[in-house]
């Protein structure tokens, strides 16, 4: 099968923020420029200042490799957009080699569904060249500004981890650039592949990869949303119908407290399929003709994709769509132009947040009202609804710059796993967070399925909990190293991507696969040139 | 590393029997810091000071440091930031002199200041280009509330350590940007063994307080941090009391 039309002029840079906040320095040096830059994470906290590297071509980015591994260099770290949230893109003293330079997608196999593009391509710039083909990429974080490089090396997962795993189970090879400066073509089931997947740039740099695709017949999501009155009713839920839904996530109001300790909202979908828009009411107040017949079920997925619902569940069964319009005359354009142009992809941005907003400004009574106006707004239970994708998935990416509302201080994001079984370590964590009034809105609960190969891939089968807190919150790392001690002894872990602060102590008990990971690097990186805030503070 | 909230792993002590760094090694320790070097003259205290550090967890060592000999310190400490990165370097040598008799003994006048600001001068500026080498870390110098007005029952420690400030002012000026982080300490007067026998200044404070506001100011990345922090209202009325009124102010 031959690839079809390659893009291979270099994609014009994707719409939002595009470099990272701190990272300021000239874009066009390929060679490290001579005054290092402040590099911090997307929580921006623990800056470190490294020379930037942005190579254009691979030659450049071996020779800079090669420069990293010089005497008296101290070595060298990939970044993509910088949204890890802690310091695994930074390397103090030493070379940064900001990859977003290397951004061609080389071929896309429009029948096959696979592209193979270079590891700076972000996924906002995969979906904008995707979706017109009617594909999607396999596996989206909360944010499109990611890079495949970067998402490989992160091994992130999405609403969608419980049916589709983590991405770097949809990548069918990479190469590899190593210390000695060497490219390598890596596919999975090799140690060197799992070593990568998920070992935060540690193993080399991404140059590029070969991922396979979702297909979809639109760019809207159809989705139902219900509320749980408690962590207890939000457990029963997912645990009894995630496995009906492609999409799955709750968003947690950890500032309840007593009974409503842990009441969430539960957003859940698929991709729409073409009938689904045809299905909209053409005139106010007309219902929809009832579908019959399983076999035309809008929500099969379409053929190719990894997983298909269970059969004989309710599955997508329903064709009730709401178009959120009333008038007659709107709701008869929206359907219109779904119609006219279904995989459109429109991302819809507000004005980026003030560059300087005082410490402290998201308190507790701050994001208490928020959470409760949150909670309340969302409906009892609600199917179906048409939604843009970037409004189900990457919701924050309309407000670029949103990490500054933190303040100077910064934030930290704090992500656990623990296993199927553990809920009680779940239970009690959810319980002390509550019981402290940690100011968080972006408290996130998912149900984790099949863990993936990779030796220091985060996720595991269980309940993962993500949260954002401000880094001014007095006596906050105290607490939360006292939840990692929780989490380790359920035999959970943290996120690493996430990380800015766990206890090198842990680490350990939590991948139990590090003495590997470091053997392995210590054997193809005697010299240690790859090298990251990260690894020197937790010893990787 | 610095984790998020800038407690440092490891720990560099220059003046490592001093209370105050010592207060603030136990904090830190308490939280993440895994590797402290204790510089200082050798001496039984030093020792027993590490032996205190060791028992609470920390792998610690000692190093000869001599303030009043600045052309060790390039050798001295460039041998610590060879072993490994330095995430903070606390800066907390300094002998508070007896006025009376320094004022009658110029030698002895001098030493107090060659310990206070040229030893000072020497280590800081060998430290803060190891932490610009290194592309991260803290400088953290203990400098005192005698530093911003002249006293006249101190004003040769008080003469000192106003030159201190204003060179570590200078250094964070210097170092900004290049990932290091320069951060100034001015304590009132702090009960411990310097001060002992002394008459106690209003707002006196501890050495743990101080080790708090360290911590805090490491998390804030605060430039410049005054312990209790209410003399830093204090002070900025005290500057511009008229010199005749000051005088006879009992301080």
């Amino acid at each position: 099968m031959p690839a079809d039309a390659v893009p291979t002029s270099p994609a014009p840079p994707p719409a939002g923020p595009r470099r990272p906040a701190s990272a300021s320095a000239p874009a066009s040096a390929s060679v490290p420029s001579s005054a290092p830059v402040t590099v911090t994470g997307w929580g921006r906290t623990a800056p470190s200042a490294a020379r930037l590297f942005r190579p254009r071509t691979y030659e450049e980015a071996a020779a800079a490799v090669r420069a990293c591994g010089a005497h008296g260099a101290r070595g060298g770290i990939a970044r993509g957009l910088g949204r890890a949230y802690g310091d695994a893109a930074q390397n103090a003293g030493g070379a940064v080699l900001d990859m977003t330079g290397l951004d061609r997608v080389h071929a896309i196999d429009a029948d096959g569904g696979t592209v193979l593009c270079d590891a700076g391509v972000s996924l906002h710039r995969l979906m904008e060249v995707l979706l017109p083909l009617g594909w999607f990429v396999p596996v989206t974080p909360g944010t499109r500004q990611v890079t495949v490089g970067g998402a490989i090396a992160a091994d992130i997962h999405g609403k969608n981890h419980h049916v589709s795993g983590s991405f770097a189970r949809h990548v069918l090879s990479l190469e590899l650039l190593t210390a000695d400066g060497g490219i390598r073509t890596v596919v999975p089931g090799t140690p060197l592949f799992d070593a990568t997947a998920g070992g935060m740039g540690l193993t080399g740099v991404i140059l590029t990869a070969t991922v396979r695709l979702l297909p979809v017949e639109t760019s809207w999501m159809s989705v139902d949303t219900e509320r749980a009155r408690d962590l207890d009713d939000l457990l029963a839920r997912l645990t009894a119908t995630d496995r009906y839904y492609r999409y799955s996530v709750a968003w947690i109001d950890l500032l309840a407290r007593g009974a409503a300790t842990g009441r969430a909202v539960l957003t859940r979908g698929d991709h729409a399929p073409l009938d689904a828009l045809e299905a909209l009411p053409r005139r106010n107040g007309q219902r929809p003709s009832p579908r019959t017949g399983a076999a035309a079920s809008p929500g099969t997925p379409p053929s190719g994709s990894l997983w298909t619902p269970p059969s004989g569940s309710p599955w997508r069964a329903s064709t009730r769509v709401r178009a959120g319009r009333s008038s007659f005359g709107e709701a008869f354009r929206f359907r219109r132009d779904m119609l006219a142009s279904p995989l459109e992809f429109r991302t819809p941005s507000l004005p980026a947040a003030p560059s300087f907003v005082p410490d402290g400004l998201l308190g507790r009574t701050a994001m208490g009202l928020f959470n409760e106006f949150w909670y309340r707004r969302a409906p009892r239970a609600r199917t179906d609804e048409l939604q843009r994708l970037s409004t189900f998935f990457h919701p924050l990416d309309g407000v670029p710059h949103w990490n500054r509302i933190y303040g100077r201080s910064g934030f930290v994001q704090y992500q656990f796993v623990v296993g199927h079984g553990r809920e009680e370590a779940l239970r009690r964590i959810v319980d002390r967070i509550s019981a402290r009034r940690c100011p968080s809105f972006l408290a996130v609960l998912k149900r984790f399925g099949e863990g993936d190969p990779g030796w220091l891939s985060f996720p595991m089968p269980g309940w993962t909990l993500a949260l954002d807190i401000p880094a001014s919150l007095p006596g906050l790392g105290a607490f939360l190293d006292s939840l990692d001690e929780e989490v380790a002894a359920a035999g959970g872990r943290v996120y690493l991507a996430k990380d800015a602060r766990l206890r090198p102590e842990l680490l350990a008990s939590m991948y139990p696969r590090l003495p590997e990971f470091r053997a392995l690097r210590g054997e193809l990186d005697p010299g240690g040139v790859f090298v990251s805030d990260l690894a020197r503070r937790l010893g990787l | 590393m610095k984790d998020a909230f800038g407690t440092p792993q490891s720990l560099l002590i220059l003046g490592g029997t001093s209370d105050i760094a010592l207060a603030t090694a136990r904090r830190l320790i308490a939280r993440r810091t895994r590797t402290v070097w204790l510089a200082g003259r050798p001496s039984q205290a030093l020792e027993n000071a590490a032996t205190h550090l060791r028992g609470l967890g920390a792998e610690t060592h000692t190093i000869t440091f001599d303030a009043l000999d600045p052309d060790s310190h390039e050798a001295v400490l460039g041998k610590v930031f060879a072993e490994g990165d330095i995430d903070m370097v606390l800066l907390a040598f300094g002998v508070l002199g007896d006025q009376a008799n320094d004022e009658r003994d110029p030698v002895s006048a001098a030493r107090v200041a060659q310990t206070n600001y040229t030893g000072a001068v020497s280590s800081a500026l060998v430290c803060a280009r190891a932490l610009q080498a290194q592309g991260h870390g803290s400088l953290v110098v203990l400098s005192s509330v005698a530093a911003e007005r002249a006293r006249r029952s101190n004003f040769i420690y008080g003469s000192s350590k106003a030159g201190l400030d204003t060179f570590t002012q200078g250094l964070g000026d210097a170092l900004h940007g290049t990932g290091a982080h320069v951060m100034l300490v001015r304590p009132g007067f702090v009960r411990t063994s310097m001060t002992a026998g002394r008459p106690e200044s209003p707002f006196a404070t501890t050495p743990e307080a101080v080790a708090v506001a360290i911590e805090l100011g490491l998390r804030r990345r605060s430039e410049t941090v005054w312990v209790p922090g209410s003399l830093r209202l204090v002070m900025a009325a005290l500057r511009h009391v008229p010199r005749a009124v000051f005088r006879r102010l009992p301080l």
